[in-house]
């Protein structure tokens, strides 16, 4: 695949690096992580392929796809979107989990063609003009992960599950709604308090 | 994974269409279908996507029954202000099933639809008669501990089936709509899933090409009191190892009526009609309970690794009774 990887995502992983990670203070956004736009508009279709349109993170994409690219490793592999996770590629982990049109579900069991047209937000698209979204400063403070593997998975989760209303607010409730994101770490304890810190704070996220 | 034509149906007459082609299969949220062609268990060669054909509301009758259009949500189904007055233990039971990202792509139909979690059939490469008829069956003499039956098995097979959703459904009743290239009919839900018998490649009753519309309920029984007990390895995000869907009507501390279904013993969403019978006009009462989880479980073949599923069933069977009954000693 040609298309470059932004350069934005480069600059973020230098700039912040181990030193910053370790100290648990108000995180510093270096610079949003944005696809660059795609447009495959001028690529012949191949056998086998179909052209769709995918809104991602704010931005329209237009891409020419197999019709058996699986929604997660084209967000992967054409859009270097890569903050989402491929963990168990079956419906089993919840590392892939992302919104379209502001629910959460997983992505490695979805078609791309299935989705043209559709609204995809990812965990780049969570913060707003250079500041984290509230669920991944709460992560942040709450030092909820490990090796960081789920954690993408986690806070798409996370957002959707605060983001809805008929999911109760005691801890049992949010243990059950999280309970298709699995962290191999076992950070759970903290995710769940991280969780529980952002309530309030979010609305109308995704 | 392997390739395949891809359609997108605006309308069940085109679905209908497109899914009368060799080997076409409807894709619906996706969640048991692309996990089985990632493993190359189901291999179809045309997916046509009924997503936008339209089937994707739920419709409350005049007789309090409702119809749920086959693309309903699990999420949907389950959090309808309608389903978890009148059916709890319909709502429950989808809570109890899979994850949250999961219902919300998960479908009425496709979870009717759902296959097996018989780790040998997943494999792709054991003998396993219901993916490969007539190669054998590896979970008899293998591993069939937790995903296995003790009702409605065979020699050829003994695959339980892994929904929660249906269970309900077969203790509250339903009708599956079905639009096929013959036109329209309907089946009997406990009708629509099939005992592996002789051919355990046949899990159910749609004939090829066949699309489920809509499931509707049978009306809520008068004054119930439901409930949906799923018991497993861990408290939240498994497969039932034994589960119990009951609906029980009481007059004063009589039983006066009763539905009982059983998951995760079955080979298929387990009705028990006898076990129903032995309530009606009895006392509610441990005793009472026992004799009806007692006979539930009557016909029950135990396999090397899985005979504690009966003792299971039963006491998810009596526990049920006793919350729904209100603890009756
Ligand atoms: C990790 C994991 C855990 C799970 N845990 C549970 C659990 O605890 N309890 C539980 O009950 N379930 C569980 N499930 C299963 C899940 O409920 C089913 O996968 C889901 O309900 C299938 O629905 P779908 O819409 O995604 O179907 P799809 O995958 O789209 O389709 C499934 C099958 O149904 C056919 N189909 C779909 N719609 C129609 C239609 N309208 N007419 C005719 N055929 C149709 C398809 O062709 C396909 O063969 C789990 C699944 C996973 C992956
Ligand atoms: S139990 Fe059924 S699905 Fe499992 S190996 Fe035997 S035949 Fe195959
Ligand atoms: S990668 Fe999608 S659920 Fe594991
Ligand atoms: S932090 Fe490592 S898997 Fe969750």
């Amino acid at each position: 695949m040609s298309d470059s990887i932004s350069p934005n995502r480069r600059s973020f992983l230098k700039s912040v690096g181990v030193s910053s990670l370790a100290v648990a203070s108000a995180p510093v956004w270096v610079q949003a992580i944005q696809a660059a736009p795609v447009d495959d508009t001028q690529q012949s279709l191949q056998p086998g392929e179909q052209r769709i349109t995918l809104k991602v993170n704010g931005q329209a994409h237009t891409l020419n796809v197999p019709a058996n690219a699986i929604l997660l490793d084209v967000l992967r592999d054409r859009l270097q979107l890569t903050g989402t996770k491929k963990g168990c590629d079956h419906g089993q982990c919840g590392a892939c989990t992302l919104h379209v049109n502001g629910t959460a579900v997983n992505s490695c069991l979805s078609l791309a063609v299935s989705h043209d047209g559709d609204e995809i937000t990812t965990i780049e698209g969570l913060e707003k003009d250079g500041k984290l979204h509230p669920v991944q400063e709460a992560f942040w403070e709450h030092d909820a992960y490990q090796c960081g593997y789920c954690t993408s998975g986690q806070i798409m989760s996370a957002v959707a599950i605060l983001n809805d209303p008929s999911i109760g607010s005691d801890d049992s409730s949010v243990r059950e709604a999280m309970s298709g994101n699995i962290c191999r770490c076992g950070a759970y304890k903290n995710i769940l308090a991280a969780i529980q810190s952002a309530r309030g704070k979010v609305k109308g996220a995704s | 994974m392997r390739s395949f034509q891809f359609d997108r149906a605006a309308s069940t007459e085109q679905a209908l269409k497109a899914g009368q082609s060799n080997q076409a299969m409807y894709l619906a949220g996706g969640t048991t279908l692309l996990d089985l062609v990632k493993l190359d268990v189901m291999q179809p060669e045309r997916l046509v996507d009924i997503n936008r054909v339209g089937l994707n509301r739920l419709e409350r009758q005049d007789d309090g029954s409702v119809r749920i259009g086959a693309l309903v949500t699990n999420t949907t189904l389950a959090q309808d202000n309608y389903i978890v007055q009148a059916y709890p233990v319909l709502s429950q039971a989808l809570l109890a099933g899979a994850t949250t990202q999961l219902r919300n792509k998960a479908t009425t139909a496709g979870n009717v639809m759902q296959r097996v979690r018989c780790h040998y059939f997943r494999d792709n490469v054991s003998p396993c008669n219901k993916r490969k008829p007539g190669s054998g069956c590896s979970a008899i003499e293998g591993d069939h501990r937790s995903v296995h039956a003790v009702l409605g098995t065979s020699q050829h097979c003994i695959a339980m089936h892994p929904s929660d959703m249906c269970v309900a459904m077969a203790a509250i009743g339903a009708t599956v709509h079905v639009q096929g290239p013959k036109g329209e009919r309907t089946i009997d839900f406990l009708d629509f899933h099939l005992r592996p018998g002789d051919t355990p490649e046949r899990e159910h009753a749609l004939a090829p090409g066949e699309l489920i519309t809509y499931i509707t309920l049978a009306p809520p029984l008068a004054n119930s009191l439901s409930g949906y007990l799923k018991l497993r390895d861990r408290a939240s995000y498994q497969f039932a190892l034994a589960s119990s869907a009951i609906i029980v009507q009481l007059q004063g501390d009589r039983i006066t009526d009763a539905r009982i279904a059983l998951g995760g013993v079955g080979t298929k969403p387990w009705r028990a009609h006898e076990a129903e019978q032995s309530l009606r006009g009895q006392p509610a009462n441990d005793e009472t309970f026992r004799r009806a989880a007692q006979l539930a479980l009557q016909g029950a073949t135990p396999y090397r690794h899985n005979a504690y599923k009966i003792p299971l069933a039963q006491q998810a069977i009596v526990r049920n009774l006793q919350t729904l009954t209100g603890g009756v000693a």
